[in-house]
């Protein structure tokens, strides 16, 4: 530390004739935001963990699919597979980061409103999740051009708009399972792990129960969120798989947001 | 100015904070003195609307806190240094507090050369940062928005002795120019030198305020001398109450100057006669939380 000099010069003037200043205009609250997603280690991390992976992923498709893989659909999936994967912790680690690392203490005291610093939070995460599958088609786009050259076949685009729109809706969503995670459980090892959970663990064991249950197996669509978001990377959803996606989500997305929600409102912020 | 008001927090049946009441008024530094786990911290989290009061209310500068408009351009708040985020570098922790409050982010560096940090400290992650330099970073914090308010916790926790001294000195000037300065500390002779007015706590209830003037008053006259029976006689005699203290000292509730003249009248001679104050204040404290503090009374 520098040798301290004499008396510090602080400008604090108070009494009257001061101003009072103006609200925090909710545009600073989502810039602030979005700025302390990904200027932490871990932010910054996992941001290079993103890139990386993707890299490696459209390199091996190059390298090492054969000619008549050599399309649109498989770089733009070894782009957006990691990312599917990865941005949901920045959505957590968002939230959790203000309790686990007790900045909370001062982002709540600076807008003294949760709910605008948490609806900030909810709106970088959905933004975030949809210009990411549009840097993941653009860069896949790129990938599929040089792959094609490479190998000397015709690029084949084989992603449709509206495959497009459902992917970018369920990366979206992915990015509200990390926030309503974060939200409900305000720890940052515990949130993640709960998201390997929900992710990764829950899937499979469902899979297996529509195996040996019949019961489970016709309510599945309905009851078992991950099982009924998989048509939305088909890109083709009918009104059924639509209704089965709201239901499901109603279940393991709306309704523990609002429980987390209501809990953050009423918890010290310590 | 910041006013609190019959402020109670219960967690269950245990009272944190019991019926607080008092007034930290601008252009004087407020100590919040009390023992640990008295209840100082939950009081201040209170205030800034980190926790939600049971009953009673408190204000800044008239308003709920949570009704400021941009509560860091008028209240600089410190409550826990080592609540920032360690992936973070001191200098972004900074630009973030001023991007909120929407100021221009050269306030960034005016404030970590403020407040003593160097360049290349303020490059790296608070995780490498020691508790000095925490509450160094979390005072720049507090005084970015260019506050008349200051609430702080513990501020002089961690900082050395040159440190504990600037920041009295930041304090003073602070306060000399009307602002508001409200600190906590259970150190008392870090509160004895800075303090304008004091508010002392035990188990979330205020046992004593008042101006420090006044409390030290109230702390008595200690009187030496070889004759100190008839000494005790005539001043018990003369209206005021007295105690031994030693074998030749006694503690006596009255002015200095009134022990003078009542020795003089009943013709003792005196060793020693002086205000009970500098060791008084911690003798107050030590009464005050007696039957609060969780050590009791070691006599």
């Amino acid at each position: 530390m520098t040798t301290l000099t004499a008396t510090p010069e602080v400008a604090a003037v108070a009494g009257p004739g001061r101003e009072t200043p103006a609200r925090i205009p909710f545009t600073r609250v989502l810039q602030v935001e979005l700025i302390k997603m990904v200027d932490t280690r871990s932010g910054f991390w996992l941001m290079i963990g993103i890139a990386a992976s993707a890299l490696i992923a459209t390199g091996a498709v190059i390298a090492f699919a054969p000619d008549d893989q050599i399309v649109y659909d498989n770089f733009g999936a070894a782009i957006g597979v990691p990312m599917v994967f990865l941005l949901p912790v920045m959505a957590i680690l968002s939230v959790t980061s203000e309790w686990s690392q007790r900045s909370g203490l001062t982002t709540f005291t600076l807008v003294p409103h949760r709910n605008r610093v948490l609806a900030a939070k909810a709106i970088v995460a959905m933004v975030v999740g949809a210009v990411s599958i549009g840097v993941a088609l653009a860069i896949g786009a790129l990938g599929n051009v040089i792959g094609a050259g490479i190998a000397g076949v015709d690029p084949v685009w084989d992603i449709s708009l509206s495959q497009a729109l459902t992917l970018t809706f369920a990366n979206v969503m992915n990015l509200m399972i990390g926030f309503m995670l974060g939200v409900l459980i305000r720890n940052s090892p515990g949130a993640v792990v709960g998201y390997f959970v929900y992710g990764f663990v829950l899937p499979p064991l469902t899979m297996l129960l529509a195996e040996l249950n019949g019961w489970w197996k016709d309510a599945q669509p309905w009851l078992d969120f991950n099982f009924a978001q998989g048509p939305l990377y088909d890109g083709q959803m009918n009104g059924t798989e639509w209704a089965h996606l709201a239901v499901s989500g109603s279940i393991w997305l709306l309704l523990p947001l609002a429980v987390g929600l209501y809990l953050v409102r009423r918890s010290e912020v310590k | 100015m910041i006013e609190v008001s019959h402020l109670s927090r219960t967690y269950g049946g245990l009272h944190a904070v019991d019926d607080v009441t008092f007034t930290a008024r601008p252009g004087r530094v407020t100590g919040f003195l009390g023992p640990n786990g008295a209840g100082k911290s939950t009081t201040m989290r209170v205030m800034v609307g980190l926790t939600p009061a049971s009953s009673g209310s408190a204000t800044v500068l008239g308003r709920h806190y949570a009704d400021l408009p941009n509560p860091g351009r008028e209240v600089g708040v410190l409550l826990d240094a080592s609540a920032q985020h360690a992936g973070r570098t001191g200098r972004e922790t900074l630009r973030i507090a001023a991007l909120t409050m929407g100021l221009p982010t050269a306030r960034t560096d005016e404030m970590i050369d403020l407040v003593g940090l160097t360049p290349t400290e303020a490059s790296r992650r608070v995780k490498n940062y020691s508790l000095g330099m925490r509450q160094r970073l979390g005072i720049a914090t507090a005084l970015i928005g260019d506050p008349e308010v200051l609430i702080l916790d513990e501020p002089a926790n961690g900082l050395d002795p040159a440190g504990i001294r600037w920041m009295r000195d930041l304090l003073r000037g602070f306060a000399d120019q009307g602002g508001t300065v409200l600190l906590s500390s259970h150190l008392l002779h870090e509160i004895e030198v800075i303090a304008d007015d004091l508010v002392v706590i035990g188990q979330g209830r205020i046992v004593a305020q008042g101006t420090k003037a006044e409390l030290l008053a109230a702390a008595g006259t200690l009187v030496r001398s070889t004759a100190t029976t008839e000494l005790s006689q005539a001043l018990t005699a003369s209206g005021v109450t007295v105690s031994r203290s030693g074998p030749d000292l006694l503690r006596v509730d009255a002015e200095p100057d009134l022990v003078g003249k009542v020795a003089l009248a009943a013709g003792v001679a005196l060793t020693e006669l002086r205000a009970a104050d500098g060791a008084g204040l911690e003798e107050m404290f030590l009464d005050l939380t007696a039957d609060t503090a969780r050590e009791g009374v070691a006599a």
